[in-house]
Parts: structure tokens; sequence; C-alpha cells
């Protein structure tokens, strides 16, 4: 088992790395306290995109996120995907590995999408074996992230809250919190997002994520969110925040912005924003 | 049926109901909350591909693209996490893909975006010193093997790939209507697209293959000039190493 608090990304704004903005940040004397990369995007043999990973490596605390592990996945972790990830993270040595609450694979077919999952005993035991086998592999610990949820199961025996807790005794892995996620599944599913992060084991939380969301209504007219990561993070999200933080104190936290990406300088006043949210739980 | 393989059916067949267990928060069946994630897939796949074959996309324009899209991701969904390498099966899908037989460069112009895909990702390689070349003995030459760097890529075609392609991304004039051999090479980080003859490529395929430098210009014919093909290699770093001992034949 591993030490979840062993995580060492600073409690400062971060943002996701897009390459379009590599010359911007490393033009930029104080950018952001660090970067987060998309693991998938880093498993070339070679050419720019290591080549800028290196340079950012040597000024950036680094978070390698993983989008295509389906932890949840019925079947077998794909045992070439998860040396592809040791492999980028023996190379960065990375402040933090995460992954999500969410399947991807199902049948060697892989859907490009973070597919929701019934929280069920079967479900809970099967994820935290995947997560042993990635933390064994990786000789690290994890943060799992909470998913934004459109729909629920019918099947489902925890709530999702209660669910991650247990994830994380057993496994060791820590947290990440997706505060978005939280507002979006909430507003989905008719929850209270304050409730759901009261029943969250913030010390657990090595990492928060913000990001934009769209609206949309289902059939019935009930407000359907989805999680676009293409806008500015909303008010009610930032609130959600603070929320947060008073309860948890200062926390890394990181900007998401993959669809519709701004130039740098929107992105990096959204990064302001969070450093201001932080200075807030300091004072 | 489980959870998941009723899920991966549903999502990628717009005709099939919404799985069973799947509810809103009312507990009533949610399908259009169930088509969030549907659309999600469709359309992080056609992004994909878009991004994959942006002069195929031009080509046949944004509907056709769309649609088909649509079709190829239904019969070709990925298999890896590695959305940069998607599509490897298009080639073969075009050939048989009967909207697109009116353009039948097509499947040789999916070839050629992949190929400068997977140069701009190859490994990184450092090339050779022109000057080991020159201080070769002539003798040695017809022995001489090269070795490639692994962004060096060959695309031969029937149809001016080189001239389409160049078109289209703004860079070349109007195509001339002939055979052409795509040459990809990466001498920084962005690949670089030459235009080879068929008999340049011919030779080329045969030095990539490890033919010796005299077996290699065979494929030439009797009048065949070295000499634009190896400054093309030089002037693109394509060539990392030489090799001149004979073949154990």
């Amino acid at each position: 088992m591993f030490d979840a608090s062993a995580q060492s990304l600073p409690n400062l704004p971060g943002v996701g790395y897009k390459p379009q903005h590599f010359s911007a940040i490393m033009a930029d004397a104080d950018p952001v306290g660090w970067l987060e990369i998309h693991a998938e995007n880093y498993m070339g043999a070679g050419g720019r995109p290591l080549a800028q990973l290196r340079h950012l490596s040597e000024r950036f605390p680094l978070s390698v996120h993983g989008v295509g592990l389906s932890i949840g996945g019925e079947g077998d972790l794909d045992p070439e995907h998860l040396a592809r990830l040791k492999r980028l993270c023996d190379w960065l040595q990375p402040a933090s590995f995460s992954e999500h609450l969410a399947w991807s694979t199902h049948d060697s077919a892989f859907l490009n999408d973070l597919l929701p999952l019934p929280y069920t005993a079967a479900t809970l035991e099967r994820v935290c074996a995947h997560i042993d086998q990635v933390q064994d592999v990786l000789g690290r610990p994890m943060l799992l992230e909470n998913p934004s949820s459109y729909l629920a199961f019918s099947q489902s025996t925890f709530e999702e809250p209660d669910f991650l807790r247990e994830v994380s005794r057993r496994t060791g892995c820590g947290l990440l919190l997706d505060v978005n996620n939280v507002f979006v599944s909430a507003t989905n599913l008719g929850y209270d997002p304050r409730g759901y992060v009261d029943a969250i084991p913030l010390d657990k939380v090595g990492e928060i994520h913000l990001g934009g969301h769209d609206e949309d209504e289902d059939e019935t007219g009930a407000p359907l969110l989805i999680d676009s990561h293409g806008r500015e993070i909303v008010d009610p999200v930032w609130a959600l925040l603070d929320y947060t933080l008073d309860l948890s104190g200062p926390k890394p936290l990181l900007i998401e912005w993959d669809t519709d990406v701004p130039d740098w300088p929107v992105l990096a006043q959204e990064a302001e924003r969070a450093r201001a949210a932080l200075q807030k739980v300091a004072a | 049926m489980t959870t998941q393989t009723a899920f991966r059916s549903a999502l990628l067949d717009p005709g099939l109901a919404t799985p069973g267990g799947v509810v809103n928060p009312g507990g009533a069946p949610a399908t259009k909350r169930f088509d969030v994630y549907r659309n999600n897939v469709a359309v992080s796949l056609t992004e994909a591909l878009q991004a994959a074959f942006p002069v195929i996309r031009k080509l046949v324009g944004e509907a056709f693209f769309q649609a088909m899209a649509g079709v190829y991701l239904r019969q070709h969904p990925p298999r890896s996490p590695l959305m940069m390498f998607y599509g490897a099966e298009m080639p073969a899908f075009l050939e048989s893909f009967g909207p697109a037989q009116s353009l039948p460069y097509l499947p040789d112009m999916a070839r050629l975006e992949l190929a400068i895909r997977q140069a701009y990702h190859a490994a990184d390689a450092a090339p050779l010193d022109p000057a080991a070349l020159a201080a070769l003995p002539e003798e040695a030459l017809p022995h001489l093997r090269f070795a490639f760097a692994p962004a060096v890529h060959l695309v031969a075609s029937d149809h001016p790939v080189h001239g389409i392609w160049a078109a289209n991304m703004e860079s070349g004039g109007t195509p001339e209507r002939r055979p052409e051999t795509a040459l990809v090479t990466r001498p920084d980080f962005d690949p670089v697209v030459d235009a080879l003859t068929p008999a340049q490529g011919r030779v080329m395929a045969g030095l990539l293959a490890g033919q010796p430098l005299g077996t290699a210009l065979r494929a030439g014919g009797s009048d065949f000039d070295f000499g634009p093909l190896l400054t093309c290699l030089l002037h693109r770093t394509a060539i990392t190493a030489l090799t001149t001992e004979e073949s154990p034949s």
C-alpha cells in the first residue's frame, strides 16, 4: 500500500498543457506553478511532442494525467498501455500520476470517452484490483478522479463519494477532486454539490480540477450539463472551489481547457483567479 | 451480456435501445442522457480522423468526410488509446468504400497522410555526416547499404500523390497527371514531403528494404542518375549510417 500524502505538486495553480502555448509559456516569467499533460499524447517515439516535454520538465513540476487506461473496464488492463505509462513516468518522474474512475476500452475497442460505472460491490473489487496493479507497476501512488455523470445506474448500491472513499481506503490511492465534475454531476443527478464535497475525504485529495461546461436539457426539461472543457469556469464552480478549499486548505489547482483552446493570456487569467482563491485560504 | 458489452454496442449503433439500468435521477430510462456519450464517442473519433487526414477532408468536403468518418469509426473503432495513430485502416477502407470510388487516389493519399503522422512521432535520429560518404572508395559503392531515420517513409502511387497533397497544403501549384512516389522525411520536427519519379521511388524502396546500392540501382533502369535522389536524402538528413560489408549471401 502506498502513502497518498507523498504527492508533491505545489499548492499553486497549474494548467493543462497545450502545444500551441509552448512559446508563450516559455516566454512568460511566472506563468503557472505546474503543468498537466495527457499521457497518451506523449507516447510517440520522438519528435516535437517529446522535445517540448523535455524542455517543460526542466522548468515545471509535471502532473501526468492518463485518459485511456480504462481503470473501470470489465476486462484486464492493457499491459502494453500500462508499460507505456511506466516508461513515461520513469522518464519524466512527474510529481503526480492520475487517472479516472471510468472505463473506455471493452473487447479491445477504445471508445475515446470516459464512460460511467455502476457503483456496486463488483465494480469496487475490479477498480481496486486495477489500481493495485497500476500502483505496483508504476511504483508510485496514483490519484483517482471523480467523473462527470449524465446518468445513473439502477443497480448502483454506493453513493459516489462513499465509493471513492472505499477505493482510497483499500488501495491507498489519493483522489483528484474535479469540482466542475461535482457541479455537473450534482446538477444532472439532482443532489447537493456541497454535500458531495462534505462526504469526500479531503485529506486524500492531492489535486483539484476546474473546467468549463456547456448547458443543455434532457427530454423531461431537466438541466443537463455537459463537461466540455471548452470555455471559462462559471461562478458557481468557483464558489464550490472556495467552499472546498475552506474545508481542505490549499491544494494544487488545475485549469482544464481542452476544446476551443484560447490564446495563452485567457488561460493565464483563469489561473490567476485560481491563485486568488488559494490566497484567500492561505491568509 | 455484461453492462459494458451492452453499453459499447449501443454507443456505436444508434439503432439499438438505451441499455437497461441506465436511468435519470427519477429512475426513468435516460435516452437523451445516454446520447451524450453516443455523441462524445462519435464526435471525438471524427475529430481524431479530421486531424489525421486534413487533405482527404479538403478533397471530399466536410459533409462527405463526416459521413464517411461515421461509417469508418463504427467499422474500425480504435484498438489503442493512442489517438495520434488512429486511422491505420483508412487506406483499405477507402479502397472498398463505394461513395469514394470516383476519387481513385484517395487510398494513396490516406497512406501519405498516415506516413506524415508516423514521421511526426518517429524516434529522433542523428544524421550521417556527408563527409563519410565522400571518403568512400569508388569500388565500395555497389556494396553500400544505407540506414535511414525512423521518420523516413515512402508512398508509391499511380497518381500524382505528392502534387495533389501539395496543392491542398497551399504549398504547390496544379498537380501534373503522372505517377509519383512521395518521400516523407523529417529534417527537424516538421515532416517534409518530396516528389520522386517512379524510378527514384523503386530505387528508394530497395534501399529502404536494405538492398546494397548496386542492387537497388538496377530497379532504376540503365540511364538512372542517383545524384538527385542522394542530394535530396542528404539535404533532408534522411540517412543515419552507412555500411559497406558485402552481404553474407
